[in-house]
């Protein structure tokens, strides 16, 4: 069973419909338990950093994802859900994330050239930097669905895929049994499918 | 680098797609549920929603279509028609919305793009807009078209951004379903007054109609169109094969 984690961030709908389309066997949920007894957690979220987390701490919720991410559970984090792995974000002041993964979320704004719109939203090609267990089923230049105004940087040997948008964008990243999008597999049609359908292979690994 | 999008839009009345002309004359084409699945599956970028009578008869869009068809649909979802308040958007997105469109709903209460944003996103708020040209002056209709706004047009869609839309859908009147092309003069005017993505509607009536938009907005993110792909005058896939080829960047 994969758990999504709810934590009053974002809209869970689809990522829960794409799991069952999958055939996987999903739990939408804000119990510490179930992440307990889950094989593996999704952690999603949409909108501003600080909030996010705060809301992620108050109730435990972050404490017991990093402990399970510890203890060798696969975590995957898609989006804001993939900024909060890293060690903090710059986004409307100074936040700390989970600190799952080195690195610091910044915003595109000053780091791409103005004609280029914010937020990124829209198809952008992955460029593959390193094997990920997440590519298994998919090809180096496939396109996926992004939506976001700041990126992680600094997370070296981690990032396994960029997007170019101005700068080279960290797609994807991968540490072990903790792994992040910042795009959103669960919209980016086919290719997506087949990214979450590798996740929900992995096993954990301690 | 970031490619353009193709939008096939399902006009949804009493549960079926329909498309008319010049907003009038409502014909049946296929279920939302079919179609969208059929387009998600042919290379669609994106799909929208639109509950076309909703506002005009002033009642909610039809949650249960909408559920069904996000269920089977995974790429991004904008779902318009009957968006007044910011309970509709949460009714919506609880659905399987990504975006939410609105129209009729921003002009009735202006506020309501800058709520909606403040507590869903910008990039979940998409600022729809039915534009006529009236003594040469581009105008701003509500209700499907039915109803001056009373408003000029490039200046509500900079207001409506500086309140937190995050995309802007650009209906030219005078195009729609008349299929002689997008409003090019129209959808310029727009790209150069905002920077946030536009989508251009109304008008397409074969491939060269988005070849003619990509190429002559350069700053446009999306063509969105609907009865050419209802009726398979356009197929998304010899339309992206066609756009590759011109050196407009797609996913193929």
């Amino acid at each position: 069973m994969t758990a999504i984690v709810d934590y009053g961030v974002g809209n869970l709908f689809s990522l829960r419909s794409s799991l069952h389309f999958l055939g996987e066997d999903a739990a939408v949920t804000s119990d510490i338990e179930t992440l307990r007894d889950a094989d593996r957690i999704i952690l999603p979220g949409v909108g501003a950093f600080g909030d996010a987390a705060q809301k992620l701490r108050s109730g435990g919720l972050a404490r017991a994802v990093t402990e399970l991410a510890s203890s060798g559970k696969p975590i995957l984090g898609i989006c804001l859900g993939m900024q909060l792995l890293f060690e903090k974000s710059l986004e409307f002041g100074e936040h700390d994330g989970l600190g799952l993964i080195p690195g610091t979320v910044i915003p595109l704004a000053g780091k791409i050239d103005e004609s280029l719109k914010i937020p990124h939203i829209g198809w952008n090609a992955l460029e593959f930097k390193k094997p990920s267990v997440l590519f298994k089923y998919i090809n180096n230049g496939d396109y996926v669905y992004f939506v976001h105004s700041y990126y992680a940087s600094g997370c070296g040997e981690y990032v396994t895929s960029v997007s170019e948008y101005g700068v080279d964008v960290t797609a994807s990243v991968e540490r072990g049994n903790v792994y992040g999008c910042q795009f959103h597999p669960e919209k980016s049609g086919k290719v997506g499918l087949a990214i979450l359908k590798a996740f929900t292979e992995t096993e954990q690994t301690k | 680098m970031i490619t353009k999008r193709i939008i096939p839009c399902l006009d949804v009345k009493d549960g079926r797609v329909v498309k008319g002309v010049n907003f009038k004359s409502l014909g049946d084409v296929d279920s939302p549920v079919s179609l969208a699945k059929r387009y998600s599956e042919c290379g669609a970028d994106e799909l929208v929603f639109y509950d076309i009578t909703a506002s005009a008869e002033g009642r909610a869009l039809f949650t249960d279509i909408l559920c069904e068809t996000a269920k089977s649909v995974f790429i991004p979802l904008t779902v318009g028609g009957g968006i007044n308040t910011v309970n509709d958007f949460d009714r919506v997105l609880k659905c399987g919305a990504d975006k939410v469109s609105v129209n009729s709903g921003a002009i009735r209460d202006p506020s309501l793009v800058y709520e909606a944003a403040k507590l869903y996103g910008s990039q979940c708020v998409v600022i729809s807009c039915d534009i006529k040209r009236v003594d040469g002056e581009f105008r701003v209709f509500s209700k499907g078209g039915r109803e001056s706004a009373g408003l000029e047009a490039i200046e509500w869609i900079k207001r409506c951004v500086a309140n937190g839309a995050g995309e802007v859908v650009v209906n030219s009147i005078d195009t729609d379903g008349v299929k002689h092309g997008f409003d090019i003069e129209l959808l310029n005017a727009v790209c150069s007054a905002v920077s946030v993505p536009v989508i251009a509607s109304g008008g397409a009536g074969c491939i060269e109609d988005f070849i003619d938009l990509f190429k002559n907005v350069p700053d446009i993110d999306a063509g969105l169109a609907a009865s050419v792909f209802h009726f398979n005058e356009v197929d998304i896939i010899d339309l992206k094969r066609e756009m590759h080829k011109n050196g407009i960047p797609v996913r193929m």
